[in-house]
């Protein structure tokens, strides 16, 4: 099985290099293509045990397969979903020109994102994460209006100066293990996690704490998200929906890689409660933030910042079943928000605009992918069936086993909160009454089929997930120390 | 006790005296008022890094380190700041940078946020027999202050800059703290910084294009 992670780097880098230079159509079929066969690799990847390639290098856990199917999904769902709504305005040249480096960089940053995951060690890690931040600014400026550019710019800089923390973390945590292995040695998770136990500890904490601060202004966690609103806005509505189901989770990877290293040296106590007290931050300030938008994209992306604050709360509790919901979470946030994203983009096309004064009787206009976007807002709800519903059940659960009663009390009240916020605007937009003058019908069939994808995969998840990933959602979470 | 078992060595006294020079020039891209020496004063300290990086390979025996410290002056001395004084060139307008607040506000402030750091860093629990902590001090005085540029200047240039002397700064401390760092890692950082120095590059241009001016001022559409 070595050669799956190898073929999962190659494959989009390729694509994303061909794209550059094929004429449209190839570069949308070549897209598509790579999408759905990214994400077979990845799936193919989740009953093995331990994957590595490329002399350790490269290496695949249960942990990581978790993160790459969100991100291979996010791929082949957005790649559906890209075609149907990359439609530039303008001469053909610059059009055509337009489209080729979208597609290219689409690919290329899905390529970033699955490296993120494949690759063995807090350093590359790093250097994987930080590329995502290059090509995924060079994404949101692309549109070349006054908001993108201004997006693009407090993101590269925002993210950036993060991700120059959390190198310092990165090389902080290194100190840490040369103490154990002496100055020369490999950053490989095996390697740090075999020797934590005698890192000292104080070290661990200041890294930790450092990883936390640099991959959280990555991940959208209170109060290092302020880029993520502006970027998720402004981007073009592809880029947006894997941004918010995926590249925030990858973040969140990253974060996990070091809560591992860090519950090994001194205990799973610090950790949480660091990220306890960043968790409350995000749901409770982005519940609150989510009432006042005018915008369905903002809106979309205040919510992922709450969701990214659930995981954070999840991740606080000791409870096996809490671990096992903030994995399942990561793969039901991606399906739902995806869905969500494409619904606007569905919106916007039809309506020019995603402003939430704008838009009336969205239902009636788009007569099925209007209501598949109030589904998709319920999911994110944490309505059942839906994926989310049994994510933050098994969060909530775990919080009740623990005991912490306060921590999934404010848990319980954010999330609803945000429910307020989320469908006050979406029945205002969706299920008003349809002026007469709204052309209607579907914009494009495409966006119907990908949003059909992800309220599908969000059902599947919230109904009966498959065994195969039950387990691997089981085998993740004791490779994060949770044990029966 | 320790320090004086150990005579300070000569590897300590020359680390802290280059990490020393590296945080002064952090103090006078702070207050320096044309975009283009704010360039070249992150050349000098890119330079300063780069020889930390040739006295810590030739004082602690690590090979590696002399191809680091000349990819390291290659890109951050002569190819990063030559890339950004192209920039700067093209478009033209503003050479001066601006500021938020009044240059002696603003050095006094650094001042505080340098103490700060180098006191909180200093103090941290991190002790070797190899490993001088004044300069980890340092370093965390030149990462905080390099966030203070960042957030006190309002042009996109000193910005830019404000974060490759962040970077600066990492560095330094990652010389103190992981001399041993696997050449192929740093390697990648530095890949990287070029890498972001470019997408740097292309959002300046595509900023000075639509507004006419390297001013964050008019970055203010969005909120909420």
């Amino acid at each position: 099985m070595g050669w799956d992670p190898i073929a999962i780097l190659v494959v989009p880098f390729a694509v994303g290099v061909a794209c550059w230079w094929a004429p449209v159509n190839l570069g949308k079929a070549l897209t598509l293509a790579s999408g759905v066969l990214t994400f077979v690799l990845a799936v193919l990847l989740v009953p093995a045990r331990i994957t590595t390639a490329l002399s350790g290098w490269l290496r695949v856990d249960a942990l990581s397969v978790v993160f790459l199917v969100a991100a291979a999904f996010l791929y082949a769902a957005t790649a559906v979903f890209a075609i149907g709504y990359v439609h530039p305005s303008g001469d053909p040249s610059s059009a055509a020109r337009y489209s080729r480096r979208f597609f290219a960089g689409l690919n290329l940053f899905a390529w970033a994102m699955a490296m993120a995951t494949v690759v063995n060690g807090i350093a590359l890690l790093w250097v994987a994460i930080e590329v995502t931040t290059v090509v995924s600014a060079l994404l949101v400026a692309i549109d070349d209006t006054d908001g993108a550019t201004e997006a693009a710019w407090k993101y590269v800089l925002i993210a950036s100066m993060g991700l120059g923390v959390a190198l310092l973390a990165t090389v902080v945590m290194y100190y840490a293990g040369s103490t154990v292995f002496g100055n020369s040695y490999e950053l490989f998770y095996p390697k740090l996690l075999s020797g934590a136990a005698h890192f000292p500890p104080e070290v661990v904490r200041l890294a930790f704490v450092l990883a936390v601060l640099g991959y959280g202004t990555k991940m959208g966690l209170v109060p290092v998200h302020t880029w993520l609103p502006d970027a998720h806005s402004e981007a073009p509505t592809p880029v947006s929906a894997m941004m918010s189901g995926a590249l925030l989770a990858v973040s969140f990877y990253a974060i996990l890689r070091f809560y591992q290293v860090t519950a090994g040296a001194i205990g799973p106590a610090f950790p949480r409660e660091v990220l306890l007290g960043f968790g409350v931050a995000s749901v409770g300030l982005a519940a609150l933030y989510l009432a006042s938008q005018r915008d369905l994209k903002r809106l979309f992306a205040y919510s992922s910042v709450e969701h990214m604050g659930v995981l954070a709360i999840g991740m606080s509790f000791s409870a096996p079943i809490a671990v096992v919901g903030v994995l399942l979470h990561v793969l039901a946030h991606a399906a739902a928000k995806s869905t969500a994203f494409f619904g606007a983009g569905s919106v916007a096309r039809r309506f020019g605009s995603t402003d939430v004064s704008l838009i009336r009787g969205g239902v009636g206009a788009l007569p099925v992918s209007g209501p598949m976007l109030v589904l998709a807002v319920l999911g994110l709800s944490a309505m059942p069936p839906f994926g989310i519903f049994r994510s933050e059940f098994l969060i909530v659960s775990g919080a009740l086993t623990d005991p912490h009663e306060a921590v999934a009390a404010v848990l319980v009240v954010g999330v609803t909160l945000a429910m307020l916020g989320l469908s006050w605007f979406t029945s205002r937009t969706m299920l008003s009454r349809t002026a007469e003058s709204t052309p209607r019908g579907e914009p494009s069939a495409w966006i119907v089929a990908s949003m059909a994808i992800g309220l599908g995969a969000l059902t599947i998840l919230g109904v009966h997930p498959p065994g195969q990933l039950s387990d691997l959602l089981t085998r993740a979470a004791s490779e994060l120390g949770a044990r029966r | 006790m320790a320090a004086v078992v150990l005579a300070p060595s000569s590897f300590s006294d020359g680390t802290e005296a280059i990490a020393l020079v590296v945080l002064l020039t952090e103090f006078a891209m702070m207050r320096a008022s044309l975009s283009r020496s704010q360039v070249r004063l992150y050349s000098f300290q890119s330079l300063a890094v780069s020889a930390l990086a040739v006295f810590v390979a030739a004082t602690q025996h690590v090979g590696d380190l002399y191809v680091l410290a000349g990819l390291s002056f290659v890109l951050k001395v002569v190819v990063v700041p030559r890339i950004v004084l192209r920039l700067l060139r093209d478009s033209r307008v503003d050479l001066a940078t601006s500021h938020r607040l009044g240059v002696a506000t603003m050095v006094l402030l650094a001042i505080v946020v340098a103490a700060f750091g180098f006191f909180v860093v200093g103090g941290l629990p991190v002790h070797s027999p190899s490993l001088p902590a004044p300069a980890l001090g340092l370093a965390g005085a030149v990462i905080l202050v390099s966030f203070l540029l960042v957030i006190l200047r309002s042009d996109v240039v000193s910005q830019a800059v404000g974060f490759f002397s962040l970077e600066n700064g990492v560095s330094l401390a990652s010389l103190v703290l992981a001399a041993g760092l696997p050449l192929i890692v740093e390697v990648a950082f530095l890949f990287d910084l070029l890498v972001a120095v470019v997408v740097f590059g292309v959002l300046i241009r595509v900023h000075h294009g639509r507004s006419q001016t390297l001013s964050t001022d008019a970055l203010d559409r969005l909120r909420g």
